[in-house]
């Protein structure tokens, strides 16, 4: 077989080592699931009315300006797990098992991601069907929905392997829950939350250059068709960056350590 | 002259300051059980972290399973297998999906992978555990799970790094035997430990770590005679007989209660020969005799209390 057959052939099976382990150990996967839940309920449901009446409608009109800036802080959450089971996984000697085998290196951590992606796009899902439950109207063609699941999966990506890195970069797994924590913050300093033209021009300025709000800005004007503009090129162009820096940066880590 | 599964020359490796290795020679035969003993600290797990391509060396030539170790570790890592200190299983996944994890990544096909975990979860006692999280098994059962996992692949050369640390003497006991079972099988074993008995038990040959050097080596039997301390008791019918063989023999203990006389000796077959052959010509009888070589406690804690005098 070839290096690249082998290669796809020993990350296949990491994948199945991951995705089992998640199976195994559910409580990560729900609690990742359910805290973006309680969010997207305590935005709708306590800040809703107040907020959605600063975007010239009420709560229903807040519901669909919300749903993108969740989906994007779920993921942004996840990373943390992610962080954290590759910084766990790093202490066991099975990792040392790995290392002393002739197996492709990468594959490891391409267990991890996948696994982290598919454990996040179900996330997504569920999140997804509560706010169509709870009055989420997008207005998006089947070909707008690819488009916006397309974009989402890019950013989840992008962040678990950024999420890889930090966790291989992480000395503890203690460590490691705390490196993305700045992510989580992301959403709220760009158009997540509220439109970012209401902010002061300091912030309004890191709002509008951070790489969520053009994520979030594509994400939103598939589903609901506001106005796109650039941003789809620019959050492609940050997903694509982050992803590629960040998978380079973890395969030197690992094969450093 | 036999095949070497590991040849290493002038090992050295440092952390900072710190000199971990500082220059180390080992010459392993093929199908051999070579042990590396010393205290914790010693440099044992460097070693085998260094052999096993886990770590790279600071200077030095090795070449094990016939490769260069520096230029090609894939080729050394597809013929070694790896059992280190800490339990190297996926706590999550049960007995058979670890080895079957193991089947998947030697490149086994589905049906030979299959058929490797079921013998070996046979041979190693856990079938009645197989279907059980790796995390409900006791610690030699985990131990065993992962010797288990190290001969998927059929390794020719195996490192054992402290496969006993932690067990109770029973499972001790039974990792010994699997080991020994090993090699019958044309296995080598590279094994460190820092329980001289169980140098003793399994090892061709002993090699003692201190501070990083390696400060003698031999076989258990060698390593023994290399310190004063043995002596042959010989055991006499009556007083006269004890009192006789006293004045022939000079350098002579006598227990006159016990009618015995402790003579100091290396323990080789030509000393006892010589010993018995000068009290035969002089028509002493000797009533008993039993040989007393020094135990490998002695010797490592004579020689490297040595080693520490000399540093100083």
């Amino acid at each position: 077989m070839s290096t690249l057959a082998l290669a796809m052939r020993d990350s296949s099976t990491m994948v199945r080592r991951q995705l089992k382990r998640l199976i195994r150990y559910p409580s990560m996967t729900v609690q990742l699931i359910i805290t973006p839940v309680i969010l997207l309920l305590l935005f709708v449901y306590v800040f809703g009315g107040t907020l959605g009446a600063g975007l010239g409608g009420g709560r229903h009109v807040y519901v669909n300006y919300v749903v993108p800036g969740i989906l994007l802080m779920a993921a942004a959450t996840a990373a943390t797990g992610t962080a954290v089971m590759v910084a766990t996984d790093m202490t066991e000697g099975i990792i040392a098992r790995f290392r002393t085998m002739r197996i492709s290196r990468a594959s490891v951590l391409t267990g991890h991601v996948v696994g982290s992606v598919v454990q996040q796009l179900v996330g997504m899902a569920v999140l997804i069907g509560i706010a169509l439950a709870i009055g989420f109207r997008p207005n998006a063609t089947a070909v707008e929905w690819l488009a916006a699941i397309g974009m989402l999966t890019l950013f989840v990506v992008a962040i678990t392997w950024l999420a890889v890195a930090l966790g291989l970069k992480s000395s503890t797994p203690e460590a490691a829950s705390n490196a993305p924590m700045p992510l989580v913050v992301l959403p709220f300093l760009g158009s997540g939350f509220v439109p970012t033209d209401s902010m002061p021009t300091a912030i309004r300025w890191f709002a509008e250059y951070q790489p969520f709000t053009p994520i979030m800005e594509t994400v939103r004007g598939l589903l609901l068709g506001t106005p796109i503009g650039h941003s789809a090129a620019i959050a492609a162009a940050w997903c694509v960056g982050i992803a590629a820096v960040s998978y380079l940066w973890a395969k030197k880590t690992f094969n450093k350590a | 002259m036999t095949n070497l599964a590991i040849a290493a020359n002038g090992l050295r490796k440092s952390y900072g300051d710190k000199v971990v290795l500082d220059g180390v020679d080992l010459a392993v035969p093929e199908g051999t059980i070579f042990s590396l003993l010393g205290p914790n600290g010693a440099g044992k797990t460097t070693t085998v972290q260094i052999l096993s391509t886990l770590i790279r060396a600071d200077g030095g030539t090795v070449q094990v399973a016939g490769h260069d170790l520096a230029r090609r570790p894939d080729d050394v890592r597809g013929a070694i297998g790896v059992t280190g200190q800490y339990s190297a299983v996926d706590k999550l996944l049960t007995g058979e999906e670890n080895l079957l994890l193991m089947a998947d990544l030697k490149h086994l096909s589905r049906r030979d992978g299959k058929r490797k975990a079921a013998e070996l979860l046979d041979r190693f006692d856990l079938v009645d555990a197989a279907r059980k999280p790796a995390s409900t098994y006791s610690g030699g059962m985990q131990r065993r799970l992962d010797l288990a996992m190290t001969l998927v692949g059929d390794p020719r050369l195996i490192f054992l790094d402290e496969p006993t640390t932690g067990l109770d003497p029973r499972s001790r006991r039974s990792m010994w035997q699997i080991v020994r079972e090993l090699v019958t099988a044309g296995v080598t074993i590279f094994l460190t430990t820092q329980y001289l008995e169980e140098a003793d038990e399994l090892a061709d040959r002993i090699a003692l770590l201190d501070h990083g050097r390696l400060i003698a080596e031999g076989t258990a039997e060698e390593l023994k005679r290399l310190i004063p301390g043995g002596h042959i008791e010989l055991t006499f019918a009556g007083t006269h007989l004890l009192e006789a063989a006293r004045h022939l023999v000079e350098a002579g203990v006598p227990d006159p209660e016990a009618l015995t006389l402790q003579v100091p000796s290396d323990g080789s077959v030509r000393s006892i020969r010589e010993l018995l052959a000068l009290l035969d010509d002089h028509s002493i009888d000797v009533a008993e005799m039993s040989v007393h070589t020094p135990d490998l406690d002695d010797v490592f804690l004579t020689l490297t209390g040595q080693q520490k005098e000399t540093v100083r």
